[in-house]
């Protein structure tokens, strides 16, 4: 793969992760030598089905789950979608959903299409956030109403890493006998989380957002939870999910969790200080350039800049060249002609939304390729200002 | 990833004419911060009518910067009349094709020539004329009606991949397929009508038709140049007309009755139709 690929500087990490060496061996053997349904009532089948426990063991220790509360997903959308609809189906009386204006597409599009999606009508809060990034918490202490079914906040935003206060939240949610699903595929892996301390009801996982293959997700149950499954078939997952599993990615997922525990301390020492010195390097060298989200309540790995009087597709192909990939929350690079929700809800003015530039980092990040961004990103912008009609009126 | 062409790529990375003309003939402006793409379009006339130099600041995408470098190229050293008829496929086809999802930003590119020309021209943008459609990217219906005929667009998605309206809030969507049925009925009855030359037109079918070609089409481009035209008479196939405003002493105001009135009317009504002028 990287034999003759050009070195890439890759800083998307919050879009997906390469697969860990080490990951990718463990998962080997299951994709190879057993393939045994773990369904199967013969020793060979075992095999499989005694690497998904382990698998499990893995993924409820990074959490601080029981193994029992692990249900195995296809993705971090499934596993939204599970959550959500299994509240919805559970207290069919209930109309009322609570979640939040900068959501990840896979609840936001799920709400936003909830009256076609479920052929009834929802009423949906969507709460707002201050121009850092934060949530209001006013408006959720007063969102909710006994005809609230559920809340569905993520547990860290995509786009600019701003950390929710979602064990709070879901206490406050609890005591109103609501229950608290939270889209934690940013978060796992990047901050400690231990849900046997929380009221969280629901949580959401990525595979390939922590160094596993893409296509494994995991659906946190809480022992207890109103639950009603979201893919209907065999017992798999005693009942919780139909669908053989996909034997090799959970395991492969398994050990991403057990490396990201180890890697936990790394992320938020090593990761951290590459991350700010990135930052404030392109902070102080490029003008007119600023951060978006707020700087305290954030995960390790994420910083999100905007230049303003520049679009960032243009940015993005500019760095393409020098190999580094990065993500941008222009209109051009999604194909639609808004700028980023996210960014919107902050209250971004449109001069800074179609230039932000989101950089996330991984523990393979080294600081000769933050040294790089920072050499040559300078450039990049001074070019395209320059070619930019808004830039000379508005540089001083 | 966009799927861009090598000369996107080109144009993008190593554009052409980047800056401002300081004593420009013409200025076009476009677009908006808002909106995410903006292009301001300096052009330089001489005494016979030929762009000279045209330079360009654009803020947006790759393939907006491309479709800005790709339009200075082309209209350099063109005649004034012969930069009018550039169209947005004619930049997009220079560089070999866009990303459908980018057609506007070829759009974009035209509006931009179009607005110099009226600048150079002293003249009011015609498309600026037309209702507002879209809110969010503020498109008129003359801008969506323009595009839906040239590009033969089908889709309300097609509309907003070529001229941005409707990719907003979306409330404009029900107006957009409206124009859009509208558009395709009229082409479907041209269409159906252009083969069947044998079957007569009545006198009252035949002035109805000419006149609304005069009002859709030929009175807002004549405006363009501070001119207008007025339905005389219609006699059989001889159709009168008088030019006013500074059409009427125009020297080319010959050129301008045969070769675009009459060849409109001929395109669009029947293809027999004598246009004449109305002498006082």
């Amino acid at each position: 793969m990287s034999t003759q690929a050009p070195e890439i500087i890759y800083m998307d990490n919050n879009a997906t992760t390469a697969i860990a060496p080490e990951v990718l061996e463990a998962m080997l053997p299951y994709l190879q030598e057993y393939y045994g349904n773990p369904s199967s009532m013969y020793d060979f089948a075992r095999y499989s089905a005694l690497a998904m426990a382990k698998a499990r063991e893995q993924v409820a220790a990074l959490i601080g789950a029981h193994v029992d509360e692990i249900v195995f997903t296809s993705c971090g959308t499934e596993s939204d979608s599970t959550a959500i609809f299994s509240a919805l189906r559970r207290f069919p009386e209930k109309n009322h959903i609570v979640t939040t204006r900068v959501e990840h597409p896979a609840v936001k599009t799920l709400c936003d299409n909830m009256e076609n999606l479920s052929g009834r009508k929802y009423h949906i809060t969507r709460l707002q956030v201050e121009a850092d990034g934060t949530l209001d918490m006013q408006q959720y202490h007063d969102s909710l109403t006994d005809d609230t079914a559920i809340v569905s906040v993520m547990w860290a935003n995509n786009e600019t890493g701003v950390i929710f206060p979602v064990e709070e939240m879901a206490r406050i949610a609890k005591e109103r006998g609501i229950l608290f699903h939270t889209d934690a595929v940013q978060a796992v892996g990047k901050i400690p989380i231990n849900l046997a301390e929380t009221a969280i009801d629901f949580l959401a996982l990525s595979g390939h957002k922590l160094h596993a293959p893409k296509g494994i997700g995991v659906l946190y149950v809480r022992k207890g939870a109103p639950y009603m499954p979201f893919l209907n078939g065999g017992h798999q997952e005693h009942g919780r999910r139909g669908g053989t599993e996909n034997v090799a990615s959970i395991v492969a997922l398994g050990r991403a969790c057990e490396l990201a525990a180890a890697n936990m301390e790394v992320e938020n020492t090593r990761v951290r200080a590459l991350r700010d010195k990135l930052e404030k390097g392109l902070l102080t060298s490029i003008p007119k350039a600023l951060l978006n989200g707020n700087k305290h309540m954030r995960l390790p790995n994420t910083t999100n800049i905007s230049f303003e009087y520049v679009e960032g597709e243009a940015i993005l192909l500019h760095l393409n060249r020098h190999h580094i990939c990065a993500s941008s929350g222009s209109a051009c690079t999604s194909g639609s002609l808004e700028p980023s929700h996210v960014l919107r809800a902050m209250g971004v003015p449109f001069t800074a939304a179609h230039g932000s530039i989101r950089f996330s980092l991984s523990p393979y990040n080294t600081e000769a390729e933050v040294d790089k961004v920072l050499e040559v990103l300078p450039k990049i912008i001074a070019e395209l200002r320059n070619l930019s009609p808004f830039w000379e009126e508005n540089s001083n | 990833m966009w799927d861009y062409t090598d000369a996107v790529k080109e144009h993008f990375i190593n554009p052409k004419n980047v800056g401002e003309i300081k004593d420009a003939d013409g200025v076009g402006n476009v677009g908006s911060i808002a909106c995410g793409d903006a292009l301001r379009l300096t052009i330089k006339v001489d005494e016979n009518d030929v762009i000279t130099d045209a330079k360009f600041k654009t803020f947006g995408c790759a393939s907006a910067i491309a479709s800005s470098s790709m339009l200075t190229e082309l209209i350099k050293g063109m005649k004034i009349e012969d930069a009018k008829k550039l169209t947005n496929d004619d930049i997009a086809k220079a560089l070999g094709g866009l990303p459908k999802e980018k057609m506007h930003c070829s759009v974009m590119g035209r509006e931009a020539l179009e607005a110099a020309i009226a600048d150079f021209k002293g003249a009011i943008l015609p498309m600026a004329q037309g209702e507002v459609v879209c809110e969010c990217f503020g498109v008129t219906d003359l801008e969506v009606i323009r595009a839906i005929r040239e590009n033969q667009l089908s889709t309300v998605e097609d509309i907003t991949n070529f001229t941005k309206a409707g990719g907003g809030c979306g409330r404009c969507h029900e107006q957009l397929q409206a124009l859009l049925d509208e558009q395709l009925q009229e082409s479907a009855a041209t269409s159906a009508t252009a083969p069947k030359k044998v079957k007569r037109m009545t006198a009252l079918e035949k002035i109805k038709k000419i006149e609304e070609v005069i009002e859709r089409e030929i009175r807002p481009t004549l405006k363009m140049d501070h001119g207008d035209i007025q339905l005389v008479d219609v006699d059989g196939d001889f159709v009168t007309v008088s030019l006013r405003g500074s059409c009427a002493g125009c020297h080319s105001s010959h050129a301008t009755l045969k070769g675009y009135v009459e060849k409109k009317l001929r395109e669009q009504v029947l293809d027999t139709l004598v246009v004449e002028e109305d002498r006082p």
